[in-house]
């Protein structure tokens, strides 16, 4: 897939602030994602993966969020300095977005067909009985029995999963460019998750809509995605075909996540494997790589200058001193 | 619903019982003579027939009972009669609960007194609901303004300063000092045309304005904190991330949201209406229910202070009801089983 980008964000940098702290949520982060394509976004909670995508969407609360830098192009207007009126006009048209937690990302007063109906009515103007009959059709499709009469209930009569699907519906109400879904499996249990999966992947195919896949489950990833992100302290430490990636991670960090997954026949390596140290705290911005502390490769470098991101390969990326020419990489430290 | 209300109604009864024993039991055990204020040249033996003519050389308990039909069986009915113009039984001879101080029907002097009564203090109390629940949108949704500051600023003063302060400080301004505004409340005043109009708002400016900004002051402090409940919620996020307006996300998402405990205690306020404010009645002589309470007490009246606490009680039962039935309409979650 090599069509053009729909999706660039260039130096994206997002502040939580008062007069006495700052946290640096997201550091000069930039990606961009092509027509149909499905880019996965890991790291471990706290890395910043939300703050980022709601940032393209300017849906953090303001203050304390600040979007400090950066460019967010999408459909050639950058979102980041659009006016409001536009902005909402890519709100729920141009992206769909899927929050992380479906019990409460619903009103409580409102039925579900209310909810499902408004962007149609707000976007597309339907009126009424057209806004019904399409918002019937969109839980028909993302798989929930007797749409026409569960449009009249309420969310609290939905289980959690459905919810999720109710979430996902919405997004797609208005066939959206760009679909988001921060974690939209992680509260689910295990045979939801598969079915969500598979969902998005189908209505991927059948839209043909870009989907950025937020997770911190590199195994979801690697069944789903085209090209993978992996986030750390707020900031890209690794991007790459999800093939390339498994292949040959580069970034300790990623490998360091690689090790926690399960082996391939199942059974766990030695004991369940996780990350020694805690993340970082983020509360100036990155003077120095934000993994050092926890870092088996560390070096005086690492600890002296933040790594940009270094190509490895083509479409292959890593935020690592030791991906530069020269350090040796390669030769598999 | 239905069956829940129903069922609420049929317990609200030996509540109401209860209360009623309660209100006799106290009343009856307070030192009071009926006769207390009768001139001092009454003899003896002259009170103690007047007391026994009150029926109060009956037994405890047969006074309590005969009060109870009086006033659960007997003035009902007398009021449906004066209502429809029918003769419902034998009424000439019914006997109905009587004023000590003045012999007439304690319900009749209620009746009287309760259109001043509903006029100033539901007026005021409408007011206070219209002006609360814009401000606590709008403080919420710009915390920390200078709208908010100032909102808070002034229903810190509503709340903590007392209405007979602040009656009294609108009567020195606006009647002694400016003389704008007349300070007593004239109750035979009738509206008949435009200037008597003017006259009647008028004087029932400062009555108003004074419970209202008491009202007021609690009524937007808690809305504005459900408002800010909710402005954080996380369905908030996913109204805005659909491309909603954001009147739409405040005033048809959030707003829905915070009504629902909002009303409920607008709901249980609305019982203080009917029992007058008595402390702002009594200070610009509107004439309504809270004034007669305070001379059915001074009076040592006590069938009048029975009946008014009574009513009071049922009042306060029944709104409690109505709060949660509407709490129940707003709330989709709850269900009543
Ligand atoms: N409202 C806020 N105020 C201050 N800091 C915040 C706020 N929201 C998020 N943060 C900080 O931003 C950083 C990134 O958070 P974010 O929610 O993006 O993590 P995440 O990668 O989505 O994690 P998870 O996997 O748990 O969802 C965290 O350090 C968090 O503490
Ligand atoms: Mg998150």
């Amino acid at each position: 897939m090599n069509s053009a980008p729909v999706l660039e964000v260039q130096g994206l940098k997002t502040v939580f602030g008062t007069r006495d702290f700052a946290v640096h949520a997201v550091n000069d982060v930039s990606f961009s994602l092509r027509e149909g394509e499905l880019l996965g976004v890991v790291g471990e909670s706290g890395s910043g993966k939300s703050v980022t995508m709601m940032s393209l969407l300017r849906l953090l609360p303001s203050p304390p969020a600040r979007i400090e830098s950066g460019r967010v192009m999408f459909e050639g207007q950058d979102l980041v300095r659009l006016d409001d009126a536009s902005l909402r006009e890519v709100r729920g048209r141009g992206i769909g977005f899927v929050f992380q937690d479906p019990m409460t990302s619903l009103n409580p007063v409102f039925t579900v067909g209310f909810q499902l109906m408004e962007p149609l009515r707000t976007h597309l103007g339907f009126d009424r009985k057209a806004a019904r009959r399409r918002a019937a059709e969109l839980l028909a499709l993302v798989g929930i029995p007797s749409p026409e009469a569960r449009l009249d209930d309420y969310p609290h009569q939905f289980s959690g999963g459905m919810r999720q699907r109710v979430m996902i519906a919405i997004a797609l109400a208005c066939n959206p460019k760009v679909l988001i879904a921060d974690e939209p499996t992680t509260a689910l249990d295990v045979t939801i998750q598969a079915q969500i999966l598979e969902l998005v992947k189908d209505l991927r195919h059948k839209l043909g809509m870009a989907v950025v896949w937020i997770t911190h489950d590199l195994g979801v990833v690697a069944g789903i995605a085209d090209r993978v992100m992996v986030m750390y302290g707020g900031q890209v430490v690794e991007s790459a075909g999800v093939d390339a990636l498994y292949e040959n991670p580069t970034h300790p960090y990623t490998r360091a996540l690689m090790a926690t997954l399960p082996s391939l026949d199942g059974t766990r390596r030695d004991r369940l494997m996780t990350i020694a140290g805690q993340p970082p705290l983020l509360t100036a911005p990155p003077a120095a790589c934000p993994f050092a502390p926890r870092c088996a490769h560390v070096h005086d470098r690492c600890r002296m200058a933040n790594p940009p991101l270094i190509e490895v390969a083509p479409g292959h990326a890593a935020a690592c001193w030791l991906a530069a020419p020269g350090e040796g990489v390669q030769n598999g430290v | 619903m239905a069956r829940y209300a129903l069922r609420r109604l049929l317990i609200a009864i030996p509540t109401l019982l209860a209360i009623s024993f309660i209100i006799f039991a106290l009343l009856d055990l307070a030192p009071s003579d009926p006769t207390a204020n009768l001139p001092l040249t009454i003899p003896p033996e002259v009170r103690e027939k007047i007391r026994l003519s009150l029926g109060l050389g009956e037994p405890f308990v047969v006074r309590y009972f005969k009060w109870l039909e009086q006033f659960m069986i007997n003035e009902p009915l007398n009021v449906l009669e004066q209502w429809t113009g029918w003769t419902i039984g034998d009424s000439e001879n019914r006997l109905r609960v009587l004023s000590w101080a003045t012999r007439s029907p304690v319900t009749d002097l209620i009746v009287e007194r309760l259109p001043q009564t509903l006029w100033v203090v539901g007026m005021s109390y409408v007011i206070a609901v219209l002006i609360a629940v814009p401000i606590g949108v709008i403080s919420a949704y710009r915390q920390y303004s200078l709208f908010d500051q100032i909102g808070t600023f002034i229903s810190m003063l509503g709340f903590s300063i007392p209405t007979f302060f602040t009656g009294l400080l609108l009567i020195v301004i606006f009647s002694v000092w400016l003389g704008w505004l007349p300070s007593i409340y004239d109750t035979t005043h009738v509206v008949r045309d435009w200037d008597s109009f003017v006259f009647q708002v008028k004087q029932m400016l400062m009555p108003t304005m004074v419970l209202a900004l008491a009202n007021a002051s609690q009524i937007s402090r808690f809305m504005r904190a459900s408002m800010l409940d909710n402005l954080n919620q996380d369905y908030v996020r996913t109204a805005r991330a659909k491309g909603l307006r954001e009147r739409v996300v405040v005033l048809v998402h959030v707003l829905r949201n915070s009504l629902i405990p909002v009303v409920t205690v607008i709901a249980l306020g609305v019982p203080t209406i009917f029992g007058g404010a008595i402390i702002t009645e009594q200070i610009f002589r509107v004439n309504g229910i809270g004034q007669l309470l305070i001379i059915g007490i001074e009076g040592a009246d006590i069938p009048l202070v029975q009946t008014l606490t009574f009513i009071f009680a049922i009042l306060i039962v029944v709104f409690n009801l109505i709060a949660d039935l509407i709490y129940g309409m707003l709330d989709p979650r709850i269900r009543y089983d």
